[in-house]
């Protein structure tokens, strides 16, 4: 790192003195800051990615609970493989979809401990399936984060299971077709019928009052895990900008607008008397 | 009625320049830069002195490069007495 700040060279670059109002830049009037458990480096993530949105609002719940040295993540295979680069809590890398049997040999090793997993589509819907399903149906007590964008992100985008019907991906240019290609996959909903399954919740990251929501769930989801009441997963649906070939507004007007009316947002199971 | 100033840093060397914050921001006091960081990104900047630090713009904001200030001045009004005659 520099010695130069980035105010000294916001200053440098626009040739004008920056003027911030020193009585309201203290650290009493703080209304809003980094999390201190996102280290503190560039994210490789597209501009516009709601997989940094996610790892921000994950990082923001652990470091409210204060719980930094007692939770352990899995990262998954796909855009979020280095998450452990920016999670500053201890961290373990699965194989392609195995995200969930990893977490639960760490939860059976030390119950103690929270223990999240944090998956996108291809890898939890599609090679993971048999794994999250099985970790659902055992009842695991494991918070899932999944991030559902309906597409191959890392791979340049390829259709996959959440593609929604019509969709243009690489491998659907003329749209997903249903009768060729099959009916998009409600994970979620598949889910929350097994037994075993505490709370499933399903949000988004694209306005600042469903970050606010999402937020809230992921602090519910560790909260139930540490009652012991069996498996979580929040979906959190969000946009693709560099696949869905849109910019960054455009991609979370589709959100909006296609994403969410297919995908609707709220509370699919919640425990009994909560 | 209490004041309400606020105040936003933004990370220039990190922003991505997405865009997203600006229809976050209520008061529209965000734009992007005419020039660009050390990455080739052209950054949010600060415009206007509206705002009231509501921290949508940092909740949205994907690289969380935005820190909010907001200070609530409660300094009192001098009071009218108005007196009622019976």
């Amino acid at each position: 790192m520099s010695e130069r700040t980035y105010v000294d060279i916001e200053a440098e670059l626009t040739d004008q003195p920056i003027n911030f109002d020193e009585d309201i830049c203290l650290a009493e009037n703080v209304v809003y800051i980094k999390p201190q458990t996102l280290i503190d480096v560039p994210m490789h993530y597209c501009p516009g990615c709601g997989h940094s949105t996610a790892h921000k609002i994950l990082m923001e719940v652990v470091d409210e609970m204060g719980i930094q040295e007692e939770i352990i993540g899995v990262a998954p295979v796909g855009c979020s493989v280095f998450a452990y680069h920016y999670m500053n809590v201890d961290m373990q890398e699965a194989a392609h979809g195995r995200a969930c049997a990893v977490a639960t040999g760490i939860k059976r090793i030390m119950p103690e401990k929270y223990v999240f997993t944090y998956q996108g589509d291809g890898d939890l819907a599609a090679i993971g399936t048999a794994e999250t399903v099985h970790a659902a149906n055992r009842g695991e007590n494991i918070l899932v984060v999944f991030i559902n964008n309906g597409i191959y992100g890392m791979t340049s985008g390829q259709m996959a299971p959440t593609t929604l019907p019509g969709m243009v991906t690489t491998t659907s240019p003329y749209g997903r077709d249903v009768k060729t290609q099959g009916y998009p996959l409600y994970i979620s909903n598949l889910l929350a019928n097994l037994p075993g399954v505490a709370y499933v919740s399903r949000h988004s990251v694209h306005t600042p009052n469903n970050v606010r929501k999402a937020k809230k769930s992921i602090a519910k989801a560790l909260e139930y895990q540490k009652q012991g009441l069996g498996f979580c997963m929040v979906e959190i649906v969000t946009n693709c900008p560099s696949n869905w070939k849109m910019t960054p507004k455009q991609s979370n007007q589709f959100v909006e607008e296609k994403m969410i009316p297919f995908y609707p947002l709220g509370d699919i199971k919640v425990p009994e008397g909560k | 009625m209490a004041k309400v100033m606020g105040e936003i840093i933004i990370d220039i060397e990190r922003c991505k320049g997405c865009e997203l914050c600006f229809d976050a921001c209520p008061k529209e006091a965000i734009q992007l830069s005419d020039t660009i960081n050390s990455k080739g990104y052209q950054f949010a900047i600060k415009v206007n002195d509206l705002c009231n630090g509501c921290a949508s713009c940092a909740l949205v904001c994907p690289d969380a490069v935005i820190t909010v200030y907001r200070k609530v001045d409660k300094t009192k009004r001098p009071v009218k007495v108005i007196e009622i005659e019976d």
